[in-house]
């Protein structure tokens, strides 16, 4: 309420100051398409479909609007090791722990990232890949320390773990937007955050956040809580199904065998 | 078709893992080594983390020594007395090797530490397999009488005890060592140490070939067992589904292997197990020597 009200002095006071840029005057309506993500013994991957629209009360500005969406898995504790030379073979020399880093990131814009968002807001909202990792890894800003950052990067990209993916944001009528997004097999088990961004000329005009819970259920929650909780009763089960299976298959042989 | 599994948290394809369970179920039934040392490695390979391969292919290794110890146990080729020895100096053994593995991992040298142990002893035991097995080989062709065995130093400790099955009147306490230093090198690499009781059986205690694997498969069984049970009360990394498909494949395996191993030379067998040991020992060994693609490595922090 107060930002309308401000306008309405300004204008009344008589300053011909252009208005301000549509500030939370566009909201995103969004929908996705699940709620969670349910891990079953079968589970090979998921495709997470993030649409949406934008709610406004007054004229659609001039500029282009531009959508990115991110989504970024729980944060998770690393180890980062060096190679090295030494005595003619190839050993882990130096180390690095970072705090925390994101286990999955991907991010789906409507058109190439620099161009829809400004450095100076990217370095705000953390958005682009090496600006949400960044974020966890402040510590490691030497030279040395970057190096070391900046492999998370690349082997998570290589992985697949984090991805760009440009021009995946389906703009319509500068009022809808979709896209989907593939996470992979892999995933970790939690709370993955998704943000989807409003942009125009560079600037993000709004931004709306929320989460999906990815969890593991039925046999394959038992079994990894069995594990956790009843560590002994788990290892002695997994023993006896060795030893059943390995009887098993021998009588079953000789049975074979025998005719 | 993709089946996800709960501890490893990855998605992997049924047929690979049956079909990796099945290749080294075969090995393993024709050799008498457990296949650890093939196993792990694919597993690698097919996207498993270090810690879970070791602990489920321990787990595997259980079923399939199982298995194919009972087919040995039916032709009475198992020594149950030196099997029981060998047992004893293996699980203390395995135990000091838990400790030695905790160490090393604090160092962060672990890696590396494993991998020099396959390289360096999956070398010395191919090489020595190759060299004698050739000549035991060539030997046979001309028909020559096999010389007698020269035991040394290993005739002349105390403890003697007889060997019925064996056809040996030796001290315990060579035996009771191999089984020491296998329970250790089972716990730092993750394998049953067939590979090396096989040949220090045969050339250390002068056991006869077809002994030596009924026996060592008896040895294998209580270790891995052993090395299941620690993995899974202190790491949790036994992951039971990839275990039950890789049993599934290897149990049917190994039942192939001992028949087929049942029909072979003993010299061609040992030429064949000799060759396998050099090719894994030289493909880890490049992996040390050439440059790494990737001079980083990313694993996850704080996992105990």
């Amino acid at each position: 309420m107060i930002a309308p009200r401000l306008v309405l002095v300004a204008a009344l006071i008589g300053l011909c100051a252009p208005m301000p840029p549509a500030q939370a005057q566009e909201d995103i309506v969004l929908g996705l398409s699940q709620e969670s993500i349910s891990i079953t013994a079968d589970f090979s991957g998921s495709d997470l479909l993030i649409f949406g629209a934008i709610k406004r009360e007054t004229p659609i500005p001039a500029a282009p609007l531009e959508v990115v969406i991110t989504v970024a898995g729980p944060l998770t504790p690393l180890v980062v090791r060096r190679k090295e030379r030494r005595y003619g073979i190839w050993i882990n020399t130096e180390s690095e722990v970072i705090d925390a880093a994101p286990s999955f990131y991907a991010i789906a814009t409507s058109a190439p990232l620099e161009t829809v968002i400004s450095a100076k807001d990217d370095l705000r909202e953390r958005i682009s890949i090496p600006r949400a990792v960044r974020a966890y890894t402040a510590r490691l800003l030497n030279p040395r320390g970057k190096d070391f950052a900046d492999a998370v990067i690349r082997i998570r990209t290589a992985e697949g773990a984090f991805k760009l993916l440009d021009g995946a944001v389906d703009v319509t009528e500068n009022t809808l937007f979709n896209t989907a997004i593939s996470l992979p097999a892999n995933l970790t088990e939690g709370t993955y955050n998704v943000r989807i961004f409003l942009a125009r000329q560079g600037e993000v005009i709004t931004s709306h956040e929320t989460d999906i819970v990815v969890r593991k259920v039925g046999l394959e929650q038992f079994l990894f809580n069995l594990s956790h909780r009843q560590p002994l009763v788990y290892g002695l089960l997994s023993l006896a199904l060795a030893i059943l299976a390995g009887w098993g298959a021998s009588a079953l042989f000789r049975l074979i065998r025998e005719r | 078709m993709q089946v996800y599994l709960p501890i490893a948290e990855v998605s992997v394809n049924m047929f690979l893992l049956l079909g990796l369970g099945g290749l080294v179920g075969v090995l393993s039934g024709m050799f008498g080594v457990g296949g650890g040392f093939l196993i792990t490695p694919l597993l690698f390979f097919v996207g498993i983390s270090p810690a879970v391969a070791v602990a489920t292919s321990a787990n595997q290794i259980v079923a399939s020594s199982f298995s194919a110890l009972l087919a040995h146990l039916r032709r009475k080729t198992v020594d149950l007395r030196m099997g029981t020895v060998l047992l004893i100096g293996g699980l203390i053994g395995s135990g000091f090797g838990v400790m030695l593995f905790n160490y090393l991992k604090a160092l962060g040298q672990v890696d590396l530490m494993v991998n020099l142990c396959y390289v360096v002893f999956l070398g010395i035991v191919g090489t020595l397999m190759l060299v004698e097995s050739l000549r035991a080989m060539r030997r046979n062709k001309i028909n020559a009488p096999k010389p007698r065995r020269q035991r040394g130093w290993v005739s002349t400790l105390p403890f003697k005890m007889r060997f019925r099955t064996s056809g040996l009147y030796i001290s315990v306490i060579p035996p009771v060592l191999v089984g020491l230093f296998v329970g250790v090198l089972s716990a730092i690499m993750g394998v049953g140490g067939g590979f090396i009781m096989v040949p220090a059986m045969i050339y250390l205690l002068g056991m006869p070939t077809k002994v030596v694997i009924g026996t060592s498969l008896y040895q294998i069984l209580f270790v891995t067992a052993f090395t299941t049970l620690l993995h899974a009360t202190t790491n949790q990394t036994v992951d039971i589904a990839l275990a039950v498909l890789l049993i599934l494949g290897g149990v049917i395996g190994a039942q192939f292997g001992t028949s087929i191993g049942a029909k072979m030379r003993p010299e061609s067998l040992r030429v064949l197990l000799a060759a396998l040991v050099l090719l894994v020992c030289a493909k880890l060994g490049l992996e040390l020597l050439l440059p790494p693609s990737e001079i980083f490595s990313v694993a996850p922090a704080g996992a105990q």
